[in-house]
Parts: C-alpha cells; sequence; structure tokens
C-alpha cells in the first residue's frame, strides 16, 4: 500500500514538472510582452504620420493625395490590401514601392535614387518611418489581398516559384524554413509561409522593430535580409522579385490578423 | 533637431504611472564603423521630469543605456488633468522637452 502510494506521489511530481516547464518560444513571447508596452516603433509612427502630413521635396507637397489602393488618401485598411496592382503604373506593388512611386509624382523625389540609398539612410529611413505609421493605421484589421487582376495573380504564382526556388551556396529555399509547421531555428519559431500561419505571425508582423539592432524594419529589408540568409545576390529595393513573394505571402494570410508594426528581437 | 518623445501618464489613486519612449542614438563611444573608425559617443546626460513645472524626479544616464530608450516611473499626488514633462539633454548639447497631460 505505501508503495502503491509513493509511486502515485512519484507521477504526480513528474506531472507538475512537465507542466511547469516553459517552452523556449513561451519564454520568447513574455519578453516580447514586456517590450510591448514601450515599442520604440511608435517613435517610427509618429515620424511617419508627420512625414505623411509634410509639405517635402522639391515640389513643396504632402503625400495626402498618395493612393495606397483605396483611393488618394485613404491610409486605413490600405497596408492589409497590399501588395496590389494599380493602374497609373500598370504595376504591382507593395507599400514601399507604392510610397516611392507617391514620393516622385506628389513630391517630385527622385525614386531611383530613393530606391539606390541604403536601408536607414537619408528618404529611405522616412519611407520606413510612412511604412511603419501606414502599417499601423490597420493595426487589428485581416489581411485580405485582392488578387483578381491577372497581373496580380501572375505576381502570386511568380512568388510561389522564387518561395520554393533552391539556389545560393548552401542550396536551400524560402520553403526550406518556412515551408512546414513547428520548425525553429535557434530560438525562433519559424512561420509556415505556404499558408496562412496565424493572426500577427509571418507576414502579418512587419514592419517591426528589432530590439538587438534598434532598427526599424520594413518587409523589402526583412525580404533582403532573407536573402542575405540564403547567401544570395541582394534583390533591388521594390524589386519584382520582392514584390512577388510580399504578393504570395500576402495572399496566403488572407484573413490573418495585423499587429505591425511589431516588436522582434 | 530630436524628434519628439511618446509620453503617456495614467492616474491610478493617488499615483500616476508615467511611461516615456525617447527617440535617440544612444551611440556609446565603444563601436567603429564600416571603415574601422570609432563612432563618436553621442547619449543622453540628463533626465528631468516635472509635475505641473515642479521637479519629481532627476537621473544621469550614460553610455550604457540603450537606444530609443524607454523610462517609466510613478509620480506619487499625480492627478487626472496635471501636466508632466520631461526632459533630456545628450553630451552634444541637445536637449528635447515634451509634455503630456496625466489622463
Amino acid at each position: 500500500m505505501m508503495k502503491r502510494l509513493a509511486l502515485a506521489i512519484g507521477t504526480v511530481v513528474v506531472a507538475g514538472s512537465a507542466l511547469a516547464q516553459k517552452s523556449a518560444s513561451d519564454g520568447i513571447a513574455e519578453y516580447r510582452a514586456m517590450l510591448q508596452d514601450g515599442n520604440p516603433a511608435e517613435l517610427f509612427e509618429a515620424k511617419g504620420e508627420d512625414l505623411w502630413k509634410q509639405k517635402r521635396g522639391p515640389k513643396n507637397a504632402s503625400l495626402q493625395q498618395c493612393d495606397l489602393g483605396k483611393g488618394p488618401g485613404v491610409v486605413k485598411g490600405a497596408f492589409v490590401e497590399l501588395p496590389r496592382h494599380f493602374a497609373d503604373t500598370n504595376k504591382v506593388q507593395d507599400l514601399e514601392s507604392r510610397l516611392l512611386t507617391c514620393m516622385e509624382t506628389l513630391q517630385g523625389f527622385n525614386a531611383t535614387e530613393i530606391a539606390k540609398t541604403p536601408f536607414g539612410r537619408g528618404e529611405q529611413a522616412n519611407v520606413t518611418a510612412l511604412a511603419t505609421w501606414i502599417a499601423a493605421e490597420s493595426r487589428g484589421m485581416k489581411f485580405n489581398l485582392p488578387n483578381s487582376h491577372v497581373a496580380e495573380k501572375t505576381m502570386y504564382e511568380v512568388g510561389k516559384r522564387l518561395f520554393f526556388m533552391r539556389g545560393g551556396p548552401h542550396d536551400f529555399a524560402c520553403a526550406t524554413c518556412h515551408g512546414s509547421d513547428d520548425k525553429r531555428i535557434r530560438l525562433q519559431d519559424l512561420p509556415n509561409l505556404t499558408k496562412n500561419p496565424g493572426d500577427g505571425v509571418g507576414f502579418a508582423a512587419w514592419p517591426a522593430y528589432r530590439v538587438s539592432n534598434g532598427q526599424m524594419w520594413g518587409m523589402q529589408l526583412r525580404l533582403n535580409d532573407c536573402y542575405r540568409q540564403q547567401r544570395f545576390p541582394f534583390p533591388l529595393f521594390g524589386s519584382d522579385a520582392t514584390i512577388a513573394l510580399g504578393a504570395y505571402m500576402g495572399v496566403n494570410a488572407k484573413g490573418a490578423e495585423s499587429i505591425a508594426p511589431a516588436i522582434k528581437r | 533637431m530630436a524628434d519628439p518623445m511618446r509620453i503617456r501618464a495614467q492616474a491610478a489613486g493617488d499615483k500616476a504611472t508615467v511611461r516615456v519612449l525617447m527617440s535617440h542614438e544612444m551611440e556609446s563611444g565603444q563601436r567603429k564603423d564600416s571603415a574601422g573608425k570609432l563612432v563618436p559617443a553621442h547619449y543622453i546626460q540628463d533626465v528631468t521630469a516635472s509635475l505641473n513645472g515642479k521637479v519629481v524626479m532627476t537621473a544621469e544616464w550614460g553610455p550604457a543605456v540603450s537606444k530609443n530608450p524607454f523610462l517609466q516611473f510613478v509620480v506619487k499626488g499625480a492627478k487626472s488633468g496635471d501636466k508632466i514633462s520631461v526632459n533630456w539633454k545628450d553630451n552634444k548639447g541637445d536637449s528635447r522637452t515634451d509634455e503630456a497631460t496625466v489622463s
């Protein structure tokens, strides 16, 4: 009788310790929640809002007439429907490349020059701040990319092929890490981007503030860094390849709630 | 001109919790740039917080404080409608003051 009791207690203790054990991702989620309260992305949001309204550039104009896909000047809800096809440029554009178009046509900046500027410098830093604010205006909304125009469908298909294209000295594709559930790199959980990975995960979490280097990253820099990890040549800012990948991930994320701008390790 | 701070102050009971997010490089002076040259130190040295113009907190900061620092403190006796102002000065003589109303 005593022996059986001791055994029973032993079982309870084991079960208890298994419950108390936190997974690494729980720990990271807790860390993020602690930082969320003072997310420095808010500073970029404030800067972006100001930049949107400010008269700037050779034409001394604001961006308030910029059409982000929902009509001139409509910001709320625009982010969760990008990338999309724009009739005026006859191109599928993501948020950042669309901002370049507006900065060129409305304000008279040279979009090619801005695209060539390294991330975080000069006007490029302003593009990131603007993207942060525009994304924040759609916080809590669900992704719903149009994907009905033939160009949008083409971009989606191209993005899918790029996502699965293996290459580089390490011979892997986006899909190698982001093609199935419950994968991780070191302690970071990797979202499965071939489907809707859930609210505020993957495509629905960028732009984000990186605590480790104190930088604000838009989707363009996020993808640029993915290619760096793949040891691929860097894609050009706003290039069709990055937009195709954005279209692929964005369409897949349909119904996911955007938490951007998020905070990352 | 430095970018604005984000200040939020919320009263609960006879205290108010103030949360401040500052926009600053906070360069430690230890890093080197791509050319191998030392990046000069640039960081906030003095922080002062006032409640309706009366100083309630001062702090001396150094290069070990993070970029875009977040500061949170509690002010006793602050009520809804009071004005909280926060000022910082950095080692290059730049400074910034922002104000918020306690809610």
